[in-house]
């Protein structure tokens, strides 16, 4: 199996705040074309591959979505050295006093690096000094005079997280926006192992946009698409510190296949025995509501699609230490690929309700 | 006009990207034992670890003047293993435990990276969100396979690397490596008309530890505790004027009259002042308030040492990354180096 880690820090570098997806977008369609039959772009952005299968045409197609856009910050006010932001996504403003960060200015074009900071207790209202300081009262500093920070930024830029990732002891990578690059490297992982595999359906790989504020690119690339069935690969919530109830899985023991209203019992069944055929380990993973992933839009675009969530456990999430377990991600994509090509050509006739 | 180069620069980031830790301050040790020896007449490495250094003048009257800096930084230490790479830490020094959700690290002599992380966001509540996150519900992890690799005990700091960007300086420990390169500036430049002792000093940011012992060894005339103090100079919620700024970034070396642990000698400020006025060198009074330097421990030891502070103004000290000015630094060098060449043992015979 080749190895994933290089192109995954590549793509942990990558900016792609969700709806300025484009940066990371050029860095997957680079990798994903050798491997695929063609490559386009929806409407809104989200990068669809296909890797066409051997089945006659009209072919039944499988659509695996991990999406690709990171939370962060944007700029909401210059006031004279410093810049106010609001948040991208969902972020624990705990999180972010001196996290370091790029903003992406676009008046001159330049990526500046600076950091989130709290000021100074006296700087602060009264009442939270001490206490949590919420987003309103954090600051980013990229070390200009205001001159210079208005000749370069203005409100709406973008503000990407910039901590390094860095590899821990144990084949390990901590980072930000592994959720849900780890995710992109899974399905990369899975179109590399397909190389070599005969499969009849189509595969449509896609890295969907706007997934952390409104599932948009799902939504529109499964109703573009319409496949027959649709697999969203995201992170879920690993154990760790903090973290420790029902809703949290070990590192490094495999993906999670999801059971719950947005997965189709039937795909989940199949997804375990292929699993465990090929001693694949998994983890069952309950999702009693919204699965909080691309699945709970792609199931009802259309005239709605048979779904499954493929989970990779992840520390801290929404994080700029974010944690998963490589193993996972080679296991997961190993899967995709393996399901993918287990599929006959009346697959779709299968799926039942065993009720 | 002394200047700060590329190569002093350098040597910032050598000692910035150092881990320090007080009580292990061992590495930073190492690269300023270095750097002092081809200057100096005697190196000395005391009892607590400090590193005393002394460079003879040759005029006739000559004063015998401390320059203190420390080497020490705040930072982590790993107090209990709970497995598979996870480990409780204590705090080393005064940091906000506010700032350490979501930073990565470095522990121990081989700098084995770490992350301190914090619950995901979606499994908390808007309750839980509006209370800090203690230190104690925190954890050091340095991955799954970390057994074995770092061990209790270890020191931590935060993993940032030095970045120049410009005349903006991002790093941690500018507190204080940025006085440690002035000191090794200062010897390499040691004018005739002094006996200089300086100081390289452990255990600042746990009690001015160092720099008590070194001052009772050196038994200096008058000392300069050379440091570096934040520049609160953000903006106010409200919009009022910020009156509470410390100093301000850009402004020059601060002097300081007055903190929790010095009431500065009246005649050396006066006189790092006047230099300032005469060489044209910008520099600004810090706000006399809290915090404090070495020199609250030296002004008091034996009979007495006419002290004085003064420090580099930076932003964001004791966090993951602070921010200091090159221009800063250059004037602090330039109004230190100024006042060491005109100090005359006649500065002491005027009334206080």
């Amino acid at each position: 199996m080749a190895d994933i880690l290089p192109f995954l820090k590549s793509l942990l570098s990558a900016p792609g705040l969700s709806a300025y997806e484009t940066p990371v977008t050029r860095l997957i369609e680079e990798k994903w074309r050798p491997l695929v039959t063609q490559t386009r772009l929806s409407r809104i952005g989200s990068l669809e591959a296909l890797k066409a299968g051997t089945t006659p045409t009209p072919r039944p197609a499988l659509m695996v979505a991990t999406h690709m856009d990171a939370i962060g910050l944007m700029v909401t006010a210059l006031t004279g050295e410093f810049l106010h932001v609001t948040q991208i996504g969902g972020i624990d403003a705990r999180i972010l006093p001196s996290t370091p960060i790029l903003v992406h200015a676009s008046r001159s074009g330049e990526e500046l690096p600076g950091v989130v900071v709290m000021p100074p207790a006296r700087a602060l209202p009264p009442s939270t000094a001490d206490g949590v300081i919420s987003l309103n009262d954090l600051l980013v500093d990229v070390g200009l005079s205001a001159a210079h920070l208005a000749e370069k930024v203005q409100i709406g830029d973008r503000v990407s997280f910039a901590t390094q990732p860095v590899e821990l002891a144990g084949e390990v990578i901590s980072g930000h926006t592994l959720d849900n690059r780890a995710s992109v490297a899974v399905l990369t992982v899975a179109l590399e192992e397909l190389q070599t595999k005969q499969h009849a359906w189509d595969v449509w790989a896609v890295a969907t946009v706007q997934e952390e504020v409104t599932l948009g690119g799902a939504f529109t690339s499964a109703f573009g698409i319409r496949p027959q069935i649709a697999i969203a690969v995201d992170v879920t919530f690993a154990k760790g510190p903090g973290a420790s109830d029902w809703q949290t899985f070990p590192l490094a023991k495999g993906p999670t296949l999801a059971m719950g209203p947005n997965m189709h019992p039937f795909i989940h069944k199949k997804l375990k025995e292929i699993a465990d055929q090929l001693e694949i380990p998994t983890q069952l993973e309950m999702s009693p509501r919204h699965s909080g992933t691309d699945a709970y839009a792609m199931q009802v675009a259309a005239e709605g699609i048979p779904t499954m969530v493929i989970g990779i456990p992840l520390r801290y999430m929404h994080t700029p230490v974010e944690m998963v377990a490589i193993k996972d991600i080679q296991r997961a994509g190993r899967l995709i690929a393996e399901f993918a090509a287990a599929l006959e050509p009346d697959f779709v006739e299968k799926i039942v309700w065993e009720d | 006009m002394p200047t700060i180069t590329e190569k002093q620069i350098e040597l910032l980031e050598k000692l910035c990207n150092a881990s320090a830790v007080s009580g292990d301050e061992g590495e930073v040790r190492k690269i300023v034992l270095e750097e002092v020896k081809p200057y100096a007449d005697t190196v000395k490495i005391d009892a607590l670890g400090n590193v005393l250094v002394t460079k003879n003048g040759a005029a006739e009257k000559r004063l015998r003047v401390m320059l203190d800096c420390h080497m020490d930084e705040v930072g982590f230490m790993l107090v209990a293993d709970e497995g598979e790479g996870l480990f409780h830490f204590e705090l080393v020094g005064g940091i906000d435990p506010r700032q350490l959700p979501g930073k990565q690290v470095l522990v121990g002599k081989d700098k084995i990276p770490g992350v301190i992380g914090a619950r995901p966001i979606h499994l908390t509540t808007p309750e839980e969100r509006s209370h800090k996150i203690s230190v104690d519900a925190l954890r050091i992890d340095v991955g799954p396979g970390g057994a074995g690799k770092v061990k209790v005990g270890d020191r931590a700091t935060f993993a940032t690397r030095f970045r120049r960007v410009g005349d903006s300086i991002f790093s941690k420990a500018i507190d204080n490596r940025i006085g440690c390169v002035l000191l090794i500036d200062l010897l390499k430049t040691a004018p005739a008309n002094l006996d200089l002792c300086l100081s390289f000093s452990v255990q600042e940011e746990i009690g001015l530890r160092g720099a008590k012992v070194a001052a009772y060894h050196f038994n200096p005339d008058l000392a300069f505790a050379i440091d570096s103090t934040p520049a609160n100079d953000l903006p106010v919620h409200d919009g009022e004027e910020n009156t509470f700024y410390n100093t301000k970034l850009g402004a020059g070396p601060a002097i300081y009259t007055f903190d929790s642990g010095t009431l500065s000698d009246p005649r050396l400020i006066r006189f790092l002042a006047q230099t300032g006025d005469e060489e044209k060198i910008p520099y600004q009074y810090r706000q006399p308030g809290g915090g404090g330097t070495d020199g609250g421990a030296i002004h008091r030891v034996r009979a007495g040492v006419p002290t004085v502070s003064v420090s580099v103004p930076h932003r964001y000290t004791h966090t993951a990354i602070s921010l200091a000015l090159v221009a800063d630094w250059e004037n602090t060098l330039a109004l230190l180096s100024a006042a060491l060449q005109r100090l005359t043992p006649d500065l002491l015979a005027e009334p206080r």
